[in-house]
């Protein structure tokens, strides 16, 4: 699981590299989001814009990431394809996540 | 018009030619469910459909297969055989492995599970609820020794 950071003022922006995540590389993409969101960063913004796929790991992997970055930090989700968007649509976890079209400017400060 | 005679023409040959049926055998391990996902959206059959038919055909193959995968085979080695077939406006999915059955023989009821707060988040479960909001005429049953699960999937073109 490629994933590729660079923080963007007060964003740390991790942009997922594969088409999927999916439950043969759940684990590895847990893994890999907690060696790369270690840096102090107050958001942190995952760019699914390339992920073309997401199973039901996938996205418990992503809740996982979420729950681990909480209560002090913040996983934001940014640039959801079609079917990435149906699977956080149907199991309502849309309404848990911030989630952006595009990558935000982290030079704004948000809300 | 000529021109698009001849395009109508193409057009009812790679109908004429597009099996409406495929299947395929996998081994039970979650790189080669990634790998036959492959390989059946690559078929003619599934590139037949629309994307968003698509998407939902790849979500609800993806969790039946993966929970084969887990639970069936408990992560151990095993084929799964894979048969998809066109019929009038539905892809009819068929799934048959050699694992353990299902607790009582019977599909889990797949409930999303409610949450308040972040702590209470699941981070799993989500698989049976897909599967069973997204396909229709869900049967699952064990004969021979063998998992047999079917549904269908609505597809908006028109299969003849």
């Amino acid at each position: 699981m490629e994933l590729v950071a660079e923080q963007r003022g007060e964003i740390l922006v991790v942009r997922a590299m594969q088409d999927r995540i999916d439950a043969a590389g759940a684990i590895q993409f847990k893994d890999r989001m907690r060696d790369i969101t270690a840096v102090a960063s107050p958001r942190v913004v995952l760019d699914m814009s390339r992920v073309a796929f997401l199973d039901s790991s996938g996205l418990g992997a992503v809740v996982a990431v979420m729950k681990a970055l909480a209560p002090d930090r913040k996983l934001e989700l940014s640039g959801l394809t079609a079917t990435v968007q149906k699977v956080f649509r149907l199991t309502r976890m849309d309404s848990v996540f911030t989630i952006h079209d595009q990558v935000p400017d982290g030079l704004r400060h948000a809300g | 018009m000529g021109c698009a005679m001849q395009d109508n023409a193409q057009r009812a040959l790679i109908d004429a030619e597009m099996p409406r049926t495929t299947q395929v055998t996998i081994p039970a391990d979650p790189l080669a469910v990634r790998e036959g996902l492959r390989v059946l959206f690559d078929t003619a059959l599934l590139r037949s459909l629309a994307d968003d038919d698509r998407g939902t055909a790849e979500i609800v193959l993806a969790e039946a297969l993966n929970n084969i995968v887990e639970h069936a085979y408990a992560r151990h080695s095993g084929d799964i055989e894979i048969t998809l077939l066109l019929h009038q406006n539905a892809l009819i999915c068929r799934i048959i492995d050699a694992g353990l059955p299902m607790p009582n023989e019977l599909l889990p009821a797949g409930h999303l599970a409610a949450f308040e707060l972040t702590d209470d988040l699941p981070e799993g479960g989500f698989g049976w609820f897909l599967i069973r909001t997204l396909s229709r005429d869900l049967d699952y049953r064990r004969v021979d020794g063998r998992n047999q699960l079917s549904f269908r999937l609505d597809t908006g073109q028109l299969a003849p």
